[in-house]
């Protein structure tokens, strides 16, 4: 059984206007997204600004209410269980903030920032406490005196290790990163990256990556899904998506990435212009009137794609 | 050989402190030539920005010392009356957030007619117009007409970086300016911009300093490279010398920590530590030594100088040639053991 189960899953925002502030239309954020992730996998969610990814992530958590659909985790459907219940499920989930520097209040010590989660769930004594703070703040390799201090103290990498530590400060099964590295430079990037896949592998955690850089999707996920205007236009392995992108957005998207080889420069313009081309030929095809992606389509077991509903 | 636009030497960028001067930019000297594209990389703090506001004479209280030499007249020196008239006609500049570099209260056409304005006072207001339709066309704008009397909030991020732009290209400017240009922008807009900017190239023939952190970006667009470190450039090369045989420690350091597309899964590189603040920058020595602390003291210079190691490609302290990753070394030692 996997983790987690997101059926269909809405989170429509009203919009509202006139005199009497009556809601007058609904922003669609997220419009029937369904995925499920295995155990101790990172599943990457991808997509441009505004393409509901943050707000999926969100309403996993619990931080937007669903509209409609269900999330199973671990069985339980969250959107119908009682709030007791709910306040125990929440414990196994918990998320990395993208920007470090506003996830953390400036104004409590690291101690206290890591300890409220375990303040709400655990009762210990103070000096168990601060062994167990301690421990998380070895696990995140930051010295364990470093906990009396404020968070402004620390470098940007270390502030989202901070982060971590109080994501992971109750053993929690799934973990959702939104953006975690994007506002960080690249040699910390590559620190806070390796560090995720490390305590990945010893606490058998489940990741729900969202990120706008493929990279770093490639480096960290196993199975990704692509969000345009709230929907789905392609799931897969990170193996079938790179190597065999099926939707014209897709292709996009991938031929987007800077190569890195700058031999490769031409190649690549044209490339992409040839891509362009494609999707502009070929998009009245791929989107229905409203521009949105189709329902998905498997193509094999794994893959999945929006292909228009004329084959 | 292409003519030289901008060169610069020995500039010194320094800011006030608690009554002391700290230099962010610290003896950098290099040129720009015409229709090539310069880029810069480094990490945040390294002193990039600080370098380019320093050529376009947009710091108020920074000292600067050293030579700008732009077309045989120094700018360290120019008056900021001079300076005003340079810029933004000869020299343009693209900002990094295009939100904040555009005025909210004005549609953005009258934005645009105002740099032509300010640099040709007796251009007549419908040749100007003609002129800024011309200028959204170049930049991709689909609809001109509608999009000149539109005000920046309507415009999504990518349109909005194209007015930026098309004013920075209005006076046809010699030399144009990029500060990470695309690093608000999602994938597929960067790479339009990016196009925009080499089309753009074609056309006007200027010298683009292309300033940004991502190392893929650079990999498109320059010709040429210069890795800035604390505010010193540490290595400077030709792209495929730069991408391809990379020297300096800090060089290498970067381009091993970034997820490429063909090998995944494997750990990335991590450079030890954190770029040192202005005041606690050490001003002697190897600035970078901090951070690769397993390599001997012994092999860095006491005051590292740029070497020229083969024609066009200069490399800070001789650190470099003892330099080695410690996974290598791990490797290595495994391989002897077996």
């Amino acid at each position: 059984m996997s983790l987690i189960k997101v059926e269909n899953l809405k989170v429509h925002f009203p919009v509202r206007g006139g005199v009497f502030q009556t809601v007058k239309d609904h922003v669609r954020a997220v419009d029937g997204v369904s995925f499920s992730i295995e155990q101790g996998q990172t599943y990457g969610l991808v997509g441009e600004s505004g393409s509901g990814k943050t707000t999926t992530g969100r309403a996993i958590i619990g931080l937007n209410d669903i509209t409609s659909g269900k999330v199973m985790f671990e069985g339980k459907d969250l959107s119908s269980v009682s709030k007791k219940e709910y306040i125990d499920v929440r414990k196994d989930i918990q998320m990395i903030f993208q920007d470090p520097f506003s996830s953390l209040n400036p104004k409590k010590r690291v101690a206290d920032i890591v300890a409220e989660p375990l303040r709400n769930y655990e009762n210990l004594s103070p000096k168990e406490e601060r062994i167990r703070i301690q421990e998380l703040m070895e696990l995140v390799g930051l010295s364990p005196e470093a906990i009396y201090k404020y968070p402004h103290e620390f470098s940007g990498g270390q502030r989202q290790r901070i982060g971590i530590a109080r994501a992971i400060a109750l053993n929690p099964k799934l973990i959702i990163a939104d953006e975690p590295v994007s506002a960080l430079d690249v040699s910390v990037q590559a620190q806070v990256l390796n560090f995720m896949r490390e305590i990945q592998k010893e606490l058998n955690l489940t990741y729900l990556f969202i990120s706008h850089d493929l990279g770093i999707i490639r480096h960290m996920c196993d199975h990704i899904g692509i969000m345009y205007k709230g929907r789905y236009v392609e799931e897969g392995t990170s193996e079938e998506i790179f190597t065999n992108p099926q939707h014209i957005y897709t292709k996009r998207l991938i031929a987007a990435i800077p190569d890195s080889n700058p031999r490769n420069r031409e190649m690549h313009y044209e490339n992409r212009k040839l891509v362009k081309s494609e999707y502009d030929k070929l998009e009245k095809d791929f989107f229905d009137e409203k521009g949105l992606p189709f329902s998905l389509k498997s193509i094999s077991a794994t893959h999945q794609v929006a292909l228009p509903e004329r084959g | 050989m292409s003519e030289v636009l901008l060169d610069i030497k020995n500039l010194k960028t320094s800011f006030r402190i608690k009554d002391d001067y700290y230099a962010a930019v610290d003896n950098v000297s290099l040129i720009v030539k015409k229709n090539e594209v310069l880029a810069i990389v480094g990490e945040s703090g390294s002193g990039k920005s600080a370098f380019a506001f320093s050529i376009m004479g947009l710091h108020t209280r920074a000292k600067i010392e050293g030579e700008i030499n732009y077309k045989g007249n120094n700018l360290v020196q120019a008056s900021p009356n001079q300076m005003k008239k340079l810029r933004g006609n000869e020299m343009g500049m693209i900002f990094q957030d295009a939100l904040s570099a555009l005025n909210p209260l004005m549609v953005v056409g009258a934005q645009i007619d105002e740099a032509i304005f300010l640099h040709n006072p007796k251009s007549s207001k419908s040749l100007r117009k003609k002129q800024v339709i011309n200028l959204l066309n170049q930049v991709g704008i689909p609809r001109p007409e509608k999009t000149y009397d539109q005000y920046p909030h309507e415009l999504s991020g990518g349109m909005r970086q194209r007015i930026v732009i098309a004013m920075a290209i209005s006076n046809q400017p010699e030399l144009l300016i990029a500060d990470e240009p695309t690093t608000a922008l999602d994938v597929t807009i960067q790479s339009q911009i990016l196009d925009l900017i080499k089309e753009l190239k074609e056309t006007i023939h200027a010298g683009i300093i292309l300033i940004t952190h991502d190392l893929g970006v650079v990999a498109e667009m320059a010709d040429r490279v210069a890795v800035m470190y604390a505010g010193q450039i540490v290595e400077i090369a030709d792209v495929y010398t730069l991408m391809e045989n990379p020297q300096h420690p800090y060089t290498r350091s970067l381009l091993n920590s970034i997820p490429t597309l063909n090998d995944v899964k494997e750990d990335l590189h991590v450079i030890e530590g954190v770029v040192p603040s202005l005041q606690n920058l050490p001003r002697t020595g190897c600035r970078f030594a901090s951070r690769i602390p397993w390599i001997k003291d012994s092999v860095h210079e006491a005051s590292p100088e740029l070497h020229e190691i083969s024609s066009g490609h200069y490399v800070r302290c001789t650190c470099y040639k003892d330099f080695y990753f410690p996974e290598q070394a791990e490797e290595e030692c495994n391989y002897v053991a077996n």
